[in-house]
């Protein structure tokens, strides 16, 4: 959880130059740009097919981009897979949470990575180790579960996504990436994982959240960005712009504040 | 459970056979390739797939050691003959699965069942291969004597054998990384994938391993007949998933227990050995058999119903 916080370096915990993914003739993403400091909080919002998911994709390793480069701690980083952004400090918390529901927590948290001793690529995993360093992590989470052993199926929604975000930040991660976490959840249980991301923040890791929820963006973010049809469209420090300016970049229009107060009141 | 309540049934019914050393270590031996297929199968189907190959591919496995076994090819390599078939064919089981493609392993392993039943029948002509050696013989047929009791006293080295890999396969999937990874992809494969799990190579390894325990249950089977047959078999692969189902494995994948598995195969040799002992037709013990798949699943469906309720 410790990250790079030191203030020394200046280089972003996580940049994207220039950034194309092309799908056969179709161009998902055109020369995105995109910035992270460490332990800040960048909301990415955007339509359906904005490219949001898409650049997810490729600064997790899942996507291998048709051009441009990424840069971790300033450093260039090639990702072939999910493997090599872990490794770099990547971690992405998917939408459908990406979960094993017949295997307990402790096991998710450290699926594909379990402790042990290491023979020849197979581990004999050593399953008390896992369930108190489990333990230990979600304390530090202020994350409350039952029991360790529960299988994940037999959670809630909000908790599934804690255990989900658990899982991003068990190994040192520097830069969590959430793709709608709130969006399947119950309301009560969308102020816990709002939460969860500003301890995130507070331990030092760089977090980016893709939100269609103007009221999660403009209660965690720092800095807010826009994507349209797979283009930077418009950025800013989240205090320097509001909720309808947002929503406008969302639909590809600037400066049009004045034009939906105005739809509001009709 | 069940087979506790059936073992005292058939106590009661039969009691000067059924409880005899002889019926049981005939029980042992009956079930060791029943045993052999299902532990196989459970991997699959522990990832949510299915091999109906199995069973051509022992019968190619025994053709095979058979062929070698009778022109002279010394008996520790003819023993690696039937594993190693076995695993050729789960490997290509999987590769087909993985790098064609397909979109359902049911597609790939209904067609290596025809292909590799198909091999058997071309290595003879339609021959069966008799005469293999004691040497070969022994996994399948031989006793080791106990210090205590008579003639009958003994325990057959098939039990050992399926004591090893039951074992050795229950630790594997609790301990080892690799078997975790497989529940993990049988729960939810693109949560296995987006964790770094190398999914397409956990299927491989499934189907290989499942070839690699019909390779032995050849053995076995090579062992108690003594001679390879083009026709053996046919249909094993269906009494070793309704094993497993019995057993309590998900077809769906992620669930299921080695113990459970052994059991489900118990109780599919403690019915057919009752029934032949109080004469009733194969035919009935068929009939049998399917209502118990029917009933296993559905007491599993109402036990996990009123477990959610909870």
């Amino acid at each position: 959880m410790q990250s790079s916080g030191d203030t020394a370096s200046a280089a972003p915990a996580l940049e994207a130059r220039g950034i194309s993914k092309h799908f056969g003739a179709v161009t998902a993403l055109d020369r995105v740009n995109l910035r992270l400091e460490a332990g800040e909080v960048l909301g990415v919002v955007g339509d359906n097919g904005a490219g949001k998911s898409t650049l997810m994709k490729v600064l997790s390793g899942l996507f291998r981009p048709s051009e441009g480069e990424i840069l971790v701690d300033g450093r260039p980083a090639q990702f072939h897979s999910p493997r090599d952004s872990h490794r770099a400090g990547i971690e992405m918390v998917y939408q459908d949470l990406a979960l094993a529901g017949n295997l307990p927590i402790f096991e998710n948290i450290y699926l594909g990575r379990e402790p042990g001793r290491t023979f020849g690529g197979l581990t004999l995993v050593d399953h008390a180790r896992a369930r108190r360093l489990a333990a230990e992590h979600l304390e530090r989470l202020q994350i409350q579960v039952k029991a360790i052993d529960q299988n994940v199926e037999d959670l809630s929604g909000g908790q599934r996504q804690a255990v989900a975000i658990a899982r991003a930040t068990a190994f040192d991660a520097k830069v969590v990436i959430m793709d709608e976490p709130t969006a399947a959840l119950a309301i009560k249980e969308v102020g816990k994982v709002l939460d969860l991301i500003k301890r995130l923040k507070h331990h030092g890791v760089g977090v980016i959240l893709i939100s269609h929820r103007m009221d999660d963006i403009f209660y965690v973010c720092d800095r807010v960005m826009a994507l349209f049809h797979g283009r930077n469209f418009a950025e800013a420090p989240l205090n320097e712009t509001n909720r309808n300016e947002v929503i406008g970049w969302i639909m590809g229009t600037m400066d049009h504040t004045e034009a939906l107060e105005h739809d509001k009141a009709t | 459970m069940v087979v506790l309540v059936m073992g005292g049934v058939l106590t009661i019914l039969q009691p000067e056979y059924f409880l005899s050393a002889q019926n049981l270590t005939n029980i042992i031996r009956q079930i060791g390739m029943n045993a052999l297929l299902a532990l196989g199968l459970y991997l699959v189907i522990l990832t949510a797939g299915i091999d109906l190959s199995v069973g051509s591919v022992m019968a190619l496995s025994i053709m095979l050691l058979a062929l070698a076994d009778v022109s002279g090819v010394p008996w520790p390599l003819v023993l690696l003959i039937g594993p190693a078939v076995g695993t050729f064919f789960g490997i290509v089981n999987g590769l087909g699965l993985t790098l064609l493609r397909l979109p359902h392993p049911f597609i790939m392993t209904l067609g290596t069942l025809n292909a590799v039943r198909g091999l058997c029948n071309l290595v003879t002509d339609g021959r069966p291969v008799s005469g293999v050696s004691d040497a070969v013989r022994f996994l399948g047929i031989a006793d080791i004597p106990l210090p205590f009791g008579g003639k009958f006293a003994v325990i057959p080295v098939s039990a050992v054998v399926l004591f090893v890999c039951y074992a050795g396969v229950g630790l594997f999937l609790k301990k080892v990384s690799l078997g975790r990874h497989i529940f993990a992809v049988g729960g939810n494969p693109q949560a296995a994938r987006v964790s770094g799990i190398n999914v397409d190579g956990v299927l491989v390894f499934v189907y290989a391993a499942s070839g690699f325990f019909a390779g032995l249950a050849a053995l076995l089977m090579a062992g108690r007949t003594g001679a390879g047959y083009p026709n053996l078999g046919i249909g094993a692969e269906l009494d070793a998933i309704a094993a497993v189902i019995i057993g309590g494995a998900s077809f769906f994948g992620g669930r299921g227990s080695v113990l459970g598995v052994f059991a489900g195969v118990l109780v599919m040799g403690l019915l057919r050995n009752g029934l032949n002992l109080m004469n009733i037709s194969a035919f009935w013990q068929q009939t049998l058999i399917g209502v118990i798949i029917i009933l296993a699943v559905w007491v599993d469906v109402l036990r996990r119903r009123t477990g959610n309720k909870e």
